[in-house]
This record gives structure tokens, C-alpha cells and sequence, in this order.
């Protein structure tokens, strides 16, 4: 059996569970404040955050999975999301997501070999008036078509 | 000095995304540069709405509106219009029909709005809760304090009001305070509801950036009407910028003492605090949602009793949706029966809808009860994109269902959506064009479903999945008659067994699709045809013999090598080998590929 790999969660991070340690249902509060440091849910942190809590690994695991926001899985330096809201949809998100697969070489929510992006849909960003569209990072790029993807792409790539 | 000009730059989400901020900053330089710092108050408001021609800056009192400017653009804004008084025609909204410059309140996509929920977005600093109170903010909130209101008069009001709970299925919200007051515990909750998962909407995610202490004001009366001293506000995660706006109005309301312990002096004492979802569609239901704020996996649980009575942590919780909350404050400021006069008999007030898909004019629209499909598709929303023939009207997103063009005349309420086979769903409203297939969209949504369904009863879990599978094997051309019995059955099965709201509407779209666009469905299965052309398994590229000149663009641009031909004779595509991957018919600049 492989050993478990051994994490020290940061301070920041530690002051926050403290933070929140007596407050009902504190679980997904600090999930979230977990992924935002790590970029997703190491296994290690997960084990981390059971012991601390006091409550079983297996439920810990059991919310991670449930929601679609917790990876478990370390994503690329740059996240594309695809929008896959209705409105995106039938503006044609479907196309710039087969044009990204092809541009990247990489399924959705894979990672590239090289770890430069990560691809995943994603359901409305809430900028309907946009599509469709995509994101990367915190930069939202709108009234796409999949001829412009390869710019975009190329922007980011080894920045 | 008194201020002479106000500036309004829209700092919503799909403003903000495309430069808003920059916009912002860069005005403020412009008016600093001018020396006229003082005499222009520059405002970075909630959403106006009009998110197709987005960023907008509006300029008051000449209610000159800008339309998709950049921050290049703010120089001439100021220095034209702020200082000599002119119009920058460049960025002036044009009217479609008369090509002119129009003002803000001539055009036409505001016309037949009628503004209560979003009554501040748009106008107002929604990160200064002084410009919330000036319009009368807080006022109800107040009256409360000081025995004008009671809780028995809250509920009269809103009895007399008429409102109905605006997350979908239009309970009337009343009932739902009456509930939990009348029940004694020694705790009660107040819970907003938040997580707009809905895709293709996003009236809620609006509200919270540009009006989020109306939100804040209703959760504090309905905390005092039913005896609740805690409030959650359950957030979509993916909502960054609403989710900052309103720790900052949290922030500003406990500094001014109208959150926290004893507000305003009285003996009444509300707390409120963010719990962020986590991208879960099934959080939507109320005791899903209950779930997931108990930091559990957000699965529903059978109803009775309802969360009024026995909700968080076991407590009475009050839940409503935003939109809801945002209609309080101004019902009991105005009376229960002023905002009866707007809207149906059946459903007063307003609704807020997110026009998005194939119109001209996307964005937020808010109207009264009953106002046509007609008027918000075309008089709004400036009808369809590129003069394309309209085909339906999909409402209430993955549970709702089409309304075609015979109902275009239907004034929409609660009831007369559920009477024609769709429903009001919390506001997303997608216009599809001849362009889209109809199964092409339903499988979209079956799609979503399957994703979503928790899992934890089977008529969903399954029944989704098969339905998914039945619609691919459609839209692949593989599709055999008796298919659709087999959706109508598993539909029909679905309704009825489902334990949550999810499943039981999970088969809406194809229900209704099926009743409206049968002949849609036949066609894929009989024909192998897709008339819309979306259906790609369904497609065949062909070469018009007549137009093609052989100048072999597209056969060089073809990946499989499979369009054959002398040059300068025309070409033929070997159907066999084709992938329909359209490059061709990008590629030709004779228009002599079609699809079929």
C-alpha cells in the first residue's frame, strides 16, 4: 500500500478552520477556502481537514464529490471554461469546444501533458448577452467564433 | 459646488468582463485632467440590462446613452459631452428602424419595462448604502422598528400584494411567513436563496451586484415578521462579483447599525451570513439547498413537512429566492395595494426575465404580469438576430418547456405558462430561430439533467439517462419509431415518482417539445433529416454542380481527403469519407457547397 503523502495546511489556512470551527456546517466554507489556495482538494489536505474537523474521511470525500466545483485533481496554469449555457449552446459553445479539444489536444476536463491549460464546460457564467463565450482565468472573452480561438490560446501559453 | 453632470458606468458582470472597471478609471482620469473633477459625480452602478450593446455609460441629465464603449472612448465623453454639452454620435445608441441617435428614455427596449425589482440597478452606487437609504432604503426596515409595521401587518401587506414566490413555482409568499411564525421554537431561520443555476438566466445574479441591500433589508423583515434572528444567503460560488457586493453591503449595514445586534435601538437583533454553493443545480430545491448550507451533500428530502415549519438544522426557515426578497421593501413602502395594481389578477408585480438565444437585443428585461410574449420578443428584444424566422420561446429553463408562435399573444403569468405546457422557472427566456432543431436543444437539456440528478431516487437518476440516450440515438440519425412512445412513457413516469422538483420536471422539455415540434422529431427518425442543420450526423455537404468553378480551395482545405475533382470542372464530395466537419463550406467563396 503507497504511504500517504504528509501536507502541512498554511496558517492562513489553519486560522480559517479555526475561524469557522465551531459554526454548523462549516464543511463546504472551508472546502472552498482549501481549493482556493491549492487550486483543488489534495488528498492529503482532504485527510488533513478530517482529522482536524473530527469528522470521517469519508464524508469529507462524500461532499467533495457531490459538487461540481471541488476538483481533486491539480488543474493546468491557465483554466479555459467553456460555457455551456443555454444561451452559449445554441450559439455554438458546442463548436468552439470541439475547436478547443483540437487546439489543445486535450479532452474536456483534461490537462494538457505539458500542464499550460486545463479545458472544462461550464454551465452560464451569467453573460448571456456575450455568447458564447469562454473564460480563461478571470478574463472573459464574448461573441466568440472559432477561428478567433487560436489568438487567444496563443496569448496564454507559456506566460 | 453643486455636481452638474452624473456619469453611469454599468459595472455588472458582462459589462465588467469586457472592460467596465477600465472604463470607470479612465473617466475619472479624463475628469481630473479637465479640472472638472467636482463638478461630474462619475458611478459605477448594477446592471442596466441592456447587455447586447454592453458597456454602457449613461450621462445625466442629458440622458445621452453610450453604447459599447472602450476606455479609449472616455477622453471624448467627457471632454464632448460633460463639458461642451454635445453628443459623441460614434457611441450614441442608434434605433434600429431610423438609424438616429436615440436618448436613453426613447429607446425602445426600455419602453414597455416597468422597473420594481431592479428599481436601483442601473441608478444607484451599489457598493454605498447611503444611495440605497436616499431611495428610501431601509424605510420599511425602519417602520418595523418603530411599531408602524408589525408582523401581522407585514403579512397583510404582503397578502393584500398578491406576490408569489418568484423562484418558479409561484407560491404565494404570505402563506409561506404565516407558516413559520405561527409555529413556536426557540430558533428560526431566514434563508435567501441565491444559487441561480438555471442556465441561460441571470436576473438574481444582477440583483445581488446592483441592489444587494434590498436583498439584505427584506431578509431583516422577514427575520422580525416570523421571529428569526439568523439569515443565509446561499450563493452560487461562480458569482464572484455578487457575491463581493454583498459582504460589502453586509458591512455597511452592521456599521450602520441596521444589521447585527439590537438594530436601530429596538430589542431586535438579525444576523446575516454568506454560504457559497458549490455548483450544484439539485441546490436550487429548497431542502437540497438546507443541505448543502449544513455543509452536507445537497440532496433533497421528501416534503412534508415543509422547511416553514421544520427546515435548517430542524429550525422553521423561511427560503425565498432573490427576486422575491427584492420586491419587499417597496411593497410595504408603497402598500400591498399598489404593487396588486400592476401585473394579473392572478399574478401581481413584475417579472424579471433573461432574454438571451436569438434576438437582437439580449439582456435583463423586467415587465408587468401579463405583458405578450409578443411585446418582450419583438418590441424589447427588437426581434430575431439577422431577420431569421422566429420558432419558439423556451421558459423555465431544464424543467420548463417551448412556447411556440400560436401563444405569442398569451399574456404570461404564472398560470397561463403552466396552462400552455412551459412554465414561469425562475426567469431565463431563450428565443431560438428556424436555425436551431428543436431535439438538438431538448437533448442539451436532457443532457444537463443527467449531469445534475443527484442520484438519489431512480425515476430521475434513470429516467434521465434513458431519455438522454434515446434523444442521441435521434440526433444521430438512429433513431426508430417507437422512440417516441418510449419518451412519452419514461416522461409521464418521471412526473409522477420523482421526490424532488428536479425529476418531476426534469422531462418538461421533451414533453413539450414533443407536443409542439412532433413533426420535428419524425423527421429526424423518418427522413434522416435535420432542417435546421444542427443535427451534424444528419447533414450531407453537396457541391451545386452549377456554381462550382473547380477552383480546388476546397479540396485542398478538406482533412480526410475526400472532395475529388478536376481543376477548373466542378467537384464532387465522396459522401462515404466525409466527416461533416464543414470546411469546405466555410472555405468556398462561390457559395457552391450546401448542406442538406
Amino acid at each position: 500500500m503507497p504511504t500517504e503523502e504528509k501536507l502541512e495546511l498554511p496558517q492562513h489556512l489553519l486560522d480559517f478552520i479555526e475561524q469557522w470551527r465551531n459554526k454548523q456546517g462549516n464543511l463546504i466554507m472551508i472546502l472552498h477556502k482549501t481549493q482556493e489556495h491549492y487550486g483543488y482538494i489534495p488528498r492529503a489536505a482532504a485527510i488533513e481537514l478530517a482529522k482536524i474537523l473530527d469528522v470521517p474521511l469519508a464524508k469529507v470525500y462524500g461532499v467533495i464529490t457531490f459538487y461540481h466545483f471541488f476538483k481533486l485533481v491539480k488543474p493546468g496554469r491557465n483554466i479555459i471554461s467553456v460555457c455551456m449555457g443555454t444561451a452559449c449552446y445554441i450559439k455554438g459553445a458546442g463548436d468552439l469546444m470541439a475547436e478547443c479539444e483540437t487546439l489543445l489536444g486535450c479532452g474536456v476536463n483534461c490537462t494538457t501533458d505539458d500542464e499550460e491549460f486545463s479545458l472544462q464546460g461550464v454551465r452560464c457564467v451569467g453573460c448571456c448577452g456575450l455568447a458564447p463565450l469562454i473564460t480563461v482565468g478571470n478574463e472573459v472573452y464574448g461573441k466568440l467564433s472559432a477561428d478567433k480561438l487560436p489568438e487567444i490560446l496563443a496569448k496564454y501559453r507559456s506566460k | 459646488m453643486a455636481v452638474k453632470n452624473f456619469v453611469l458606468v454599468c459595472g455588472g458582470t458582462a459589462c465588467e468582463s469586457t472592460k467596465g472597471d477600465e472604463i470607470f478609471k479612465a473617466l475619472l482620469k479624463s475628469a481630473t485632467k479637465h479640472g472638472i473633477k467636482d463638478d461630474v459625480q462619475i458611478i459605477k452602478t448594477g446592471c442596466f440590462g441592456f447587455c447586447e450593446k454592453g458597456p454602457i455609460v449613461k450621462v445625466l441629465p442629458e440622458e445621452e446613452f453610450y453604447v459599447e464603449v472602450t476606455p479609449e472612448d472616455a477622453e471624448d465623453i467627457i471632454a464632448e459631452t460633460v463639458v461642451k454639452g454635445r453628443t459623441v454620435e460614434r457611441l450614441a445608441y442608434k434605433d434600429a428602424s431610423t438609424k438616429g441617435s436615440v436618448s436613453s428614455e426613447k429607446i425602445k427596449f426600455y419602453q414597455k419595462q416597468y422597473r420594481v425589482v431592479l428599481r436601483n440597478c442601473g441608478l444607484i452606487n451599489p457598493e454605498d448604502i447611503n444611495e440605497y437609504i436616499a431611495r428610501d432604503g431601509y424605510l420599511a426596515l425602519e417602520k418595523c422598528l418603530t411599531g408602524e409595521l408589525t408582523p401581522d401587518s407585514v403579512i397583510e401587506h404582503l397578502k393584500v400584494s398578491g406576490l408569489r414566490g418568484r423562484g418558479g413555482a409561484g407560491f404565494p409568499t404570505w402563506l409561506k411567513w404565516n407558516f413559520s411564525k405561527n409555529v413556536t421554537a426557540d430558533q428560526k431561520y431566514v434563508v435567501c436563496n441565491a444559487d441561480e443555476g438555471d442556465p441561460g438566466a441571470y436576473m438574481d445574479r444582477s440583483t445581488c451586484e446592483g441592489d444587494p441591500h434590498s436583498i439584505i433589508e427584506a431578509m431583516a423583515i422577514a427575520g422580525f415578521t416570523c421571529g428569526a434572528d439568523t439569515g443565509y444567503i446561499y450563493i452560487r460560488a461562480e458569482y464572484p462579483l455578487a457575491i463581493e457586493r454583498l459582504n460589502i453591503a453586509i458591512e455597511q449595514a452592521k456599521e450602520a447599525g441596521l444589521l447585527g445586534d439590537n438594530i436601530l435601538g429596538s430589542d431586535f437583533s438579525f444576523n446575516l451570513e454568506i454560504r457559497l454553493g458549490a455548483g450544484a443545480f439539485v441546490c436550487g430545491e429548497e431542502t437540497a439547498l438546507l443541505a448543502s448550507i449544513e455543509g452536507k451533500r445537497g440532496m433533497p428530502i421528501p416534503k412534508p413537512p415543509f422547511p416553514a415549519v421544520k427546515g435548517l438544522w430542524g429550525k422553521p426557515s423561511i427560503i425565498n429566492n432573490v427576486e422575491t426578497f427584492a420586491n419587499i421593501p417597496v411593497i410595504l413602502t408603497k402598500g400591498g395595494a399598489w404593487f396588486k395594481s400592476i401585473g394579473t389578477a392572478g399574478s401581481p408585480g413584475t417579472k424579471v426575465f433573461a432574454l438571451t438565444g436569438q434576438i437582437e437585443n439580449s439582456g435583463l428585461v423586467e415587465v408587468p404580469m401579463g405583458t405578450t410574449l409578443r411585446d418582450i420578443v419583438f418590441d424589447i428584444g427588437g426581434g430575431i438576430k439577422n431577420g431569421r424566422k422566429f420558432k419558439a420561446v423556451q421558459t423555465g429553463g431544464p424543467s420548463g418547456g417551448v412556447i411556440t408562435e400560436q401563444f405569442l399573444d398569451t399574456p404570461i403569468d404564472f398560470d397561463t405558462l403552466t396552462s400552455i405546457g412551459s412554465m414561469m422557472g425562475s426567469g431565463g427566456m431563450i428565443v431560438m430561430s428556424e436555425d436551431d432543431c428543436i431535439v438538438d436543444v431538448t437533448k442539451f437539456y436532457l443532457e444537463f439533467c443527467v449531469e445534475e440528478s443527484c442520484g438519489k431516487c431512480s425515476p430521475c437518476r434513470i429516467g434521465t439517462k434513458k431519455m438522454h440516450e434515446i434523444l442521441e440515438k435521434i440526433t444521430s440519425g438512429k433513431g426508430e419509431m417507437d422512440d417516441i412512445q418510449k419518451l412519452k412513457d419514461i416522461g409521464k413516469a418521471m412526473k409522477t415518482a420523482s421526490l424532488c422538483g428536479l425529476g418531476q420536471t426534469a422531462a418538461n422539455p421533451v414533453l413539450s417539445t414533443l407536443k409542439y415540434f412532433e413533426d420535428e422529431y419524425l423527421e429526424h427518425i423518418q427522413d434522416g433529416k435535420c432542417r435546421a442543420g444542427s443535427c451534424k450526423d444528419l447533414m450531407q455537404y453537396k457541391v451545386v454542380t452549377e456554381k462550382c468553378i473547380g477552383c480546388t480551395v476546397c479540396a485542398r482545405k478538406c482533412p480526410v481527403n475526400c472532395i475529388e475533382g478536376e481543376r477548373k470542372a466542378p467537384h464532387f464530395i465522396v459522401q462515404e469519407k466525409c466527416v461533416k466537419c464543414g470546411a469546405c463550406y466555410e472555405a468556398c467563396k462561390f457559395d457552391a457547397i450546401t448542406i442538406s
